[in-house]
């Protein structure tokens, strides 16, 4: 590799070539300078993210309530805690690489390998787990109604604990016809019916006189919310950050502008609430995960080319140092929107 | 690859215990979220949101620094890739979040219902 080795006496003949201005070699310096364009990137759609949550922040849904699945713990809340193993499984395999990194740099080719190995199964499991989050961000636990003007209503017993759909929809035996293109205009359709009709929903709710309505409003214990009648006077005294819960006879006129049932979440709308937080979780972990995705894909190549013996006989390991310098990449990217969209 | 090529698997061991106990204190907060901290507002946020942030660059630092490596390259190259992304950062930040206080503050104030 001629290429990257820097000549001492490079003085007086400045534009001769062989010069290292930075110390490191044209590759992984444009490397660098991809990651830096890259870390823009990302933080252009946090920041829009930051904008939308601030402009809706009053009705933005909380992640704790959204986020709460663990692995064969079904029904069990348990917010926070798998995006956690999540974040470990990923920062364990930056560890992992960067060990590889560094027994390259001892030109040790059998623990280059193994480490690399471990890389790519660690990324292969942050995978999986995110398909498991978006599987259950997407399909769904309780449902919601929207009303004519576009907001979430949400149903909870007298003890202010959430209540799903099919636990006290009525059965009515109607059906609504499910929109396609070739029915309407050619550029709307829905993918599925929700398994409720309105009606349903609404009558169900009027046959359970203990349910009532959560609207997607984060409440404030301020003066005007205390002396509000429409509020109830008992479920809102948590202080820990909670929605809006409504009385019965507020619930009902509230349930009057019932406009269409929400199961899970797609691009247009979602039972959580806001509906731009589900366009934001798509899209956001959506590029970071095609981010890992692609690491693992060169990952597996540079494995192979460790395998074959290929930077053995270059004599250097600089492209597991560049390959390297990516997948520490996504996992930086990873702790921000780890950050904020579950803690913060 | 200038830099001399001595092992440090302690280092990274030690940048990996320093970042999974960052992450179970960030987990940990994310779950009890202390009452003090999370209903005393600071520049419009509350403590427990700027602990998070506080935690989270911390952790990008040892990240940065010692898994890629940037505490060992040249000073130049640190400062061409640290020196733009936070200038612009807080920038695009700063900008956005105050419009996006604005118009929440037209909305809420304005005479028109938008969301009911």
């Amino acid at each position: 590799m001629g290429a990257t080795v820097t000549t001492a006496n490079s003085e007086g003949k400045t534009w001769g070539g062989g010069n290292e201005p930075m110390g490191i070699n044209y590759g992984k310096m444009m490397m660098w300078f991809f990651i830096v364009s890259d870390a823009l990137t990302f933080s252009g759609f946090l920041a829009a993210y930051g904008f939308s949550r601030y402009k809706f922040i009053e009705t933005w849904p909380l992640a704790d309530e959204v986020f709460n699945h663990f692995p064969f713990m079904h029904g069990v809340n348990a917010p926070m805690y798998y995006v956690a193993l999540m974040t470990f499984i990923l920062i364990f395999s930056s560890v992992t690489m960067v060990l590889a990194v560094d027994a390259g740099h001892q030109m040790k080719k059998q623990k280059v390998a193994i480490y690399m190995f471990l890389t790519i199964i660690g990324g292969g499991i942050f995978l999986g787990s995110q398909a498991w989050e978006w599987k259950n961000f997407i399909k769904g636990e309780y449902g919601a109604i929207e009303t004519k003007g576009g907001s979430i209503l949400q149903f909870v017993n007298a003890k202010g604990e959430r209540v799903k759909l099919e636990d006290f929809a009525a059965t009515l035996h109607e059906d609504r016809e499910q929109l396609t293109r070739n029915k309407g205009v050619w550029f709307s359709g829905e993918s599925s019916l929700p398994r409720y009709s309105v009606n349903e929903v609404v009558e169900g709710f009027k046959a359970h006189p203990d349910l009532l309505v959560r609207t997607e409003i984060i409440y404030h214990p301020t003066q005007a919310n205390l002396k509000d009648t429409r509020l109830h006077p008992e479920l809102n005294k948590s202080t820990h950050k909670h929605k809006t819960i409504l009385t019965r006879e507020e619930s009902l006129k509230r349930l009057a502008d019932a406009h269409y049932v929400v199961e899970g979440a797609n691009l247009i709308r979602n039972e959580y609430g806001q509906k731009l937080f589900a366009n934001f979780f798509f899209f956001i972990t959506g590029f970071h995960g095609f981010h890992v995705f692609t690491g693992v894909l060169i990952n597996v190549l540079i494995f192979l080319n460790v395998v074959l013996g290929t930077y053995e006989k270059r004599r250097s390991y600089e492209m597991v140092e560049k390959v390297g310098l990516y997948w520490h990449f996504v996992d930086l990217v990873w702790v921000f929107v780890f950050t904020f969209f579950y803690l913060v | 690859m200038a830099h001399e090529h001595v092992s440090n698997t302690k280092r990274i061991w030690l940048v990996f215990a320093i970042l999974s106990v960052v992450t179970i204190v960030e987990v940990a907060f994310g779950i009890f979220k202390p009452a003090i901290l999370h209903d005393t507002l600071f520049l419009q946020m509350n403590l427990l949101n700027w602990l998070f942030i506080t935690l989270t660059i911390y952790k990008a630092y040892y990240i940065v620094w010692a898994f890629m490596h940037l505490e060992g390259e040249k000073s130049n190259l640190r400062w061409s890739i640290v020196a733009p992304l936070v200038f612009l950062i807080i920038y695009l930040v700063f900008i956005l979040l105050v419009e996006g206080n604005y118009i929440f503050d037209v909305f809420k104030s304005s005479q028109i219902k938008w969301n009911f």
